[in-house]
């Protein structure tokens, strides 16, 4: 690997050059323009893909399809899955991958709906509920990112570790049965909307935003791009690689731990069984963003647009009472269609 | 490395620690009394409850991570407890077929008087439920049928056609009774893959058929709080106004009704199946119209038949000397009529 170039730079300062190095190498500023110019036309592809879709969707189930209320059913059921895939897309773009989500997830929302938790929040507040949601989803990031970034576990090992025993966690804990939620304000606050937006709808979005300035504007997304598109070169720009590959995991945990709230109002439970493959659902959401597996590179609005694909899909197929096999076939069928459609556009805008 | 880099994550970490030890306070979870899940009303009398010979019966079922199979579980054990001639020997749940196999091949060894069996998938415990049957051990089969006759000497199954049957009778006398024109039905399946789901379908459509009714709109979920959710706030979007929903199953009817609530959609009749706790007492409240009885008491019916087997007893209210070879239980329909009656069997998911 080529290192000449980072040492020059003592400071880190992780452009998007550093994000691609091996593209980048000896050509200036024009390669440059053509990434961000490549990023904005997968984007391209993928708001064609969902334009595609929604058209699909009114001439089938006209209305329906079109109503507010259905779009909002949609970007409810995108929200839980949305928070989680942004986390997701941090973590691969730093050069990681993590598969213990869904259980993460189903751990976070056991913890905060036990009987102990729910009679402490009865007593104080919700929040308590949230909190706890939250530090469990954190902690668990935190022993996958210190496994990961100081232990130097492989992330695939590291990851499918915590699957197994945050789910095995979730069931001793809640003795596999369906803890319900008592508390009646935590669920009319999170199931409830402003101003005609339902509230799980404004975390995503705030959720998106804070990602979008975090990954574009910060150091902290430029020392997670660089990171992931060539470590080395990363640590000798002065970049702590492990520091920020345990930050980045902690954030996915964090992420989870909002989700499971999320999931926790939506079904009104906590249980060892929430967040199954929501492992899959997310890295195929940031994947088909067109956030690179190898890491280095991702977008949160590719990302959104992901998560948006799926849920759309699912809810036009439902809407006109597709039998479940069928939209099996038909969603990898979709997943092959928006990926090419992207490549197809990027290699387009590339050769003019 | 350098001793800072390192310190400041530890430090974070140590914290984090102590706050998570007190928060492991949490995680008690002390459930409350649990209803006993076997009324002894209305049995008749005989003895074939006295003690017996000495028999040993292993058993072995699917991993307990639904509502429904923790109570086939419990069940099974508390009955096996009611006899002092019992010595019940039960293997660790697994979804594993071939980790199951293992375990029964276990009890072959241990020469167990009888075993009863729940398998993960019938077809591939059907081998060694034979090999277990050669060895002269009795098999009793549950819930998932073995592919062939020889490998158990009596198979205890719910009825899935029966079920769906039950759930579409009930919604055509909703339909008649109401007088409602031009019904929409719903219906919420389980996981689609698994025959059980495929025969309430056709159950509950075969039923439909007899008052000139067909699902109008169909989902299927996975038998999960979260996935029951999911699809049946589709459905709601999918259809603006449904008469009927038959939702297979109690424990995803967790989700389906969170999202009845978040739509704030009641304009309909809301049928479950398997009869959960939960289930019931929506039943009382009315909010949910009945549910249809998947009777968790199979394996503890098993258990039952298992020891009179071993013991060389006959069922005390048939005729017949020998214990029949099969017996599939009725799937009663649950409402708010006959619901304190069947309170009791409700699990807890």
């Amino acid at each position: 690997m080529s290192v000449e170039t980072p040492r020059t730079s003592e400071e880190p300062v992780g452009t998007q050059e550093m994000a691609a190095p091996a593209a980048t190498a000896g050509s200036g500023p024009s390669a440059l323009s053509r990434l961000a110019g490549s990023s904005a036309t997968r984007n391209l592809g993928l708001v064609i893909a969902l334009v595609i879709l929604c058209v699909v969707g009114l001439a089938t189930a006209g209305e329906r399809f079109g109503s507010i209320d259905n779009a909002l059913t949609i970007l409810r059921l995108a929200a839980v899955v949305g928070v989680v895939s942004i986390g997701m897309t941090f973590v691969i773009c730093g050069g990681g991958i993590d598969l213990s989500v869904g259980a993460i997830v189903a751990l976070s929302s056991v913890w905060a709906t036990t009987l102990a938790t729910q009679t402490l929040a009865a007593d104080i507040h919700w929040i308590v509920m949230v909190f706890t949601a939250l530090l469990v989803g954190g902690a668990c990031g935190l022993v996958n990112g210190v496994l990961v970034a100081y232990g130097k576990v492989a992330p695939f090992i590291a990851t499918l570790a915590m699957l197994a025993s945050a789910r095995g966690l979730a069931e001793l804990i809640a003795q596999r049965r369906t803890q319900i939620v008592r508390d009646r304000s935590f669920i009319d606050f999170f199931g409830g909307s402003v101003l005609g937006i339902p509230v799980l709808v404004i975390i995503f979005a705030i959720v998106a935003a804070l990602g979008w300035v975090l990954l574009n504007r910060t150091t902290f997304g430029r020392r997670t791009l660089a990171i992931g598109g060539n470590p080395e070169a990363a640590r000798l720009a002065g970049i702590k690689v492990e520091r920020q590959t345990a930050y980045l995991y902690v954030l996915l945990g964090l992420a989870c731990g909002l989700a499971a709230v999320m999931l926790m109002a939506r079904t009104t439970t906590g249980t060892s069984t929430h967040g199954g493959l929501l492992e899959l659902d997310t890295i195929a959401a940031a994947v088909i963003g067109g956030t690179l597996l190898s890491g280095g590179r991702g977008t949160i609005v590719g990302t959104v647009l992901g998560v948006l694909i799926f849920t759309t899909l699912t809810n036009v197929f439902t809407l006109n009472n597709v039998d479940t096999s069928t939209q099996n076939v038909a969603k990898g069928v979709v997943i092959v269609a928006a990926v090419l459609l992207q490549q197809r556009l990027a290699a387009r805008r590339r050769s003019t | 490395m350098n001793p800072r880099t390192i310190s400041r994550p530890v430090r974070v970490a140590a914290a984090l620690g102590v706050v998570v030890l007190v928060a492991a306070g949490c995680t008690s979870n002390t459930p409350e009394a649990e209803g006993s899940t076997s009324s002894d009303s209305q049995r008749a009398g005989s003895n074939n409850d006295e003690p017996g010979d000495k028999v040993t019966i292993g058993f072995s079922g699917p991993a307990a991570d639904h509502g429904w199979l923790g109570a086939i579980n419990s069940a099974a054990q508390a009955e096996a407890k009611k006899f002092s001639d019992v010595d019940f020997k039960a293997a660790e749940g697994t979804n594993d077929a071939s980790q199951q196999i293992a375990q029964v091949e276990t009890f072959i060894n241990d020469k167990v008087d009888a075993i009863v069996l729940l398998p993960t998938d019938g077809a591939a415990l059907t081998e060694v439920a034979t090999k277990a049957m050669n060895a002269g051990i009795i098999v009793v089969n549950v819930d998932r049928e073995f592919s062939t006759p020889f490998a158990a000497r009596t198979t205890v199954l719910g009825d899935n056609y029966g079920m769906g049957v039950s759930a579409g009778t009930y919604a055509c006398k909703l339909v008649n009774d109401k007088k409602i024109s031009n019904p929409v039905i719903a219906e919420i399946a389980g996981i689609d893959a698994l025959p059980l789901t495929q025969d309430r379908s056709k159950g509950f459509a075969d039923a439909l058929k007899a008052c000139n009714q067909t699902v109008d709109n169909r989902v299927a979920a996975e038998f999960t709080v979260e996935s029951g959710e999911k699809v049946a706030s589709n459905l709601l979007q999918a259809a603006p106004k449904i008469d009927i929903i038959w939702n297979h199953d109690d424990d995803q009817g967790v989700g389906v009704m969170a999202a009845f609530d978040n739509a704030k959609r009641s304009e309909f009749a809301f049928i479950g199946g398997a009869g959960s706790a939960n289930a019931m007492r929506w039943i009382k409240e009315g909010k949910m119209e009945a549910t249809v009885l998947y009777p968790p008491t199979q394996a503890a019916d098993g258990v039952r038949l298992a020891r009179l087997l071993a013991q060389d007893k006959s069922m005390s209210d048939l005729v017949q000397v020998a214990i029949p070879r099969r017996i599939v239980l009725d799937a009663p329909v649950v409402t708010k009529e006959n619901v304190e009656e069947y309170l009791p069997l409700g699990f807890e998911s």
